[in-house]
């Protein structure tokens, strides 16, 4: 299976992740070659196999609802990129 | 001082022989004679020596544990309070993390003394240590060579005696790929063993973090420390946790190995697979049987992997969007610019590659046929180590096709660079832990012999290679110009 330059621009848009132009045509390249090694999958039969998503086939934890984080705004604000007043900025949304 | 072992570290600061002071100073000594290796990206010296001459009174007031005034050094994909946190990419050059990681805050309060951050693949993503923004690690046994990945600067520094012992992480064989290209010991836990609270997520269902030492005896002891429920990390498992030095001196007599025959296949190279026929044998010697076995879906580990893994990591590095932490791109146009520019900009080649790989797997009309298929063989391979299991103690393997390939040699061509991590990744598929130790040397380089063994038997695996350890020196042996 290959996949061409507008699949990889498509895919980088959905992630939202910036792909140089002149780039597309590797990463079009790498992923088809990705894409071959997992056809691969398709010579097993996997009819009635439940997936696996996890090693321990664990359900989710439950906890009390109390607060147990720590208040560190402080601290994260000081790591941000841009803040004022306490509030994370980003360019303008809604005109 | 540095040629010696944590264990016996920890006996000549009790005795006095010489303070954590000046055992610290040396290592820092050393870490600045030998930064060409580049296995370092931060030196905490300053805080070091604070916490060294704090782990001095500790011990001198009587209440130390094994691991106070010891220097370690943590991989950087585990935050550190107040402490630079790159997890190897440009995206997180600027990030000081807000709160220690779980495994961080518990070896601090045992009284480890940090030494710094050590290098490692961007996101933990590279077999290598080649995708790092802060450049490859050199093999110390050959500069010129790749001291393999992700956890790369944790292995160089331990091989070169840059730290005593140091912190890895293993998502396709992280710890025991570079321990093996290195010539140092290191462990996989099950996982849910170790906390992953704070420690920067690649692919949540696979990582685990695990000690990276110069023996199984050092091994024991850091595991000892690392290991046990969190309630933070919602897959950490309630679990006791043993005493893992205790058992280490068990006998083998009537301990049954299991040899995969996909291991041993035409794919492995007939000098390694020479040097493991002797690893085995010593086992032989020490009373083991050994018995071939088959798990016929492992061939398909890696494609498995290569979708699960990148599915993951698509979901878990959308986080990094310029907005809270981070690297943010200059003069955004507007919101989606942002994103798209901030990513863009400050993640390298091969975490793009495992996005896009996660994001077109993930997306309408492919996810059947990828990840869904994906994690119906991740049960198939899982039921194979449960079968094999279930007839043999342990299983053995090699870790890596060959020795420590050359830097540079495999950057071109990301498939090859997946398929060296045959052996290592089914591990993580299945959950298992497994360790990597010294077992001997081809041309010069280390060579892995692979112990896997089934869920929380860690104690088991360690009792294995700590026996082998005894009758062999392979782990003693130190790269030319590192003694």
């Amino acid at each position: 299976m290959s996949l061409t330059a507008d699949d990889v621009n498509k895919i980088a848009h959905l992630a939202r992740l910036g792909i140089d132009s002149q780039d597309i045509k590797s990463y079009a390249k790498d992923l088809s070659g990705m894409l071959d090694l997992m056809t691969q999958m398709s010579e097993l039969n996997t009819d009635n196999v439940e997936p696996m998503a996890h090693p321990m086939d664990q359900a989710q934890r439950l906890r009390t609802d109390v607060v147990t984080e720590q208040n560190n705004r402080e601290k994260f604000q000081a790591i941000a990129p841009q803040v004022d007043t306490g509030l994370y900025l980003v360019p303008k949304v809604i005109e | 001082m540095h040629t010696k072992t944590l264990k016996e570290l920890a006996q000549c600061l009790r005795s006095g022989e010489f303070s954590s002071l000046e055992l610290t100073q040396a290592f820092l000594n050393r870490i600045k004679k030998h930064q060409d290796l580049n296995a370092y990206i931060t030196v905490t010296e300053e805080l070091a020596l604070q916490n060294a001459k704090a782990a001095d009174a500790r011990i001198a007031s009587g209440n130390a544990t094994v691991l106070t005034g010891i220097p370690i050094a943590q991989k950087d994909i585990f935050c550190t309070l107040d402490v630079k946190t790159t997890c190897g990419s440009k995206m997180l050059d600027n990030f000081t993390a807000p709160y220690n990681a779980t495994v961080v805050e518990k070896l601090n309060q045992a009284g480890a003394v940090m030494l710094g951050k050590l290098n490692m693949d961007e996101f933990a993503m590279g077999s290598s240590n080649e995708t790092s923004f802060y450049g490859v690690v050199k093999n110390p046994w050959n500069i010129n060579t790749v001291p393999g990945g992700s956890s790369g600067g944790s292995a160089a520094a331990v091989a070169a005696r840059l730290t005593v012992c140091a912190t890895g992480t293993d998502t396709g064989g992280s710890i025991r790929q570079p321990a093996a290209l290195c010539g140092i010991t290191g462990l996989k836990p099950t996982y849910g063993r170790i906390s992953r609270y704070g420690m920067i997520a690649y692919a949540s269902s696979l990582d685990q973090g695990g000690p990276m030492t110069r023996n199984a005896e050092d091994a024991a002891i850091l595991l000892q420390t690392m290991a046990g429920f969190d309630e933070k990390d919602s897959t950490s498992v309630d679990q006791p946790v043993p005493d893992y030095s205790a058992g280490l001196n068990a006998p083998l007599k009537g301990l049954k190995i299991g040899l995969p025959k996909e291991f041993f296949g035409s794919g492995l190279n007939s000098d390694m697979a020479a040097t493991l026929e002797i690893a085995i044998n010593e086992y032989k010697k020490l009373g083991a049987e050994i018995k071939e076995i088959s798990m016929p879906n492992l061939k398909l580990a890696i494609p498995a992997y290569y979708v699960i893994a990148p599915a993951e990591c698509s979901a878990n590095l959308s986080r990094f969007d310029g907005v809270r932490y981070g690297y943010r791109c200059d003069n955004p146009s507007d919101l989606a610019d942002l994103y798209t520019r901030s990513r863009g900009e400050a993640f390298g080649k091969e975490v793009k590659r495992r996005i896009l790989m996660g994001t077109y797997a993930l997306s309408a009309g492919y996810y059947d046929a990828y990840y869904i298929k994906a994690q119906k063989i991740r049960r198939l391979i899982s039921d194979d180590f449960k079968n094999a299991l279930a007839d043999v103690d342990v299983i053995m393997g090699p870790v890596t096709p060959t020795t420590a390939f050359g830097i540079g040699e495999k950057m071109d061509d990301p498939i090859e660079m997946y398929l060296s991590d045959i052996y290592t990744i089914a591990i993580n598929l299945a959950g298992l832990p497994a360790m990597s130790i010294p077992a001997g040397f081809i041309d010069g380089m280390p060579v892995g012999l692979q112990i896997i063994g089934n869920y929380f038997a860690e104690d088991r695996l360690l009792n294995l290679a700590h026996q082998f350890q005894q009758v062999t020196n392979w782990h003693q042996h130190s790269p030319k110009g590192f003694e």
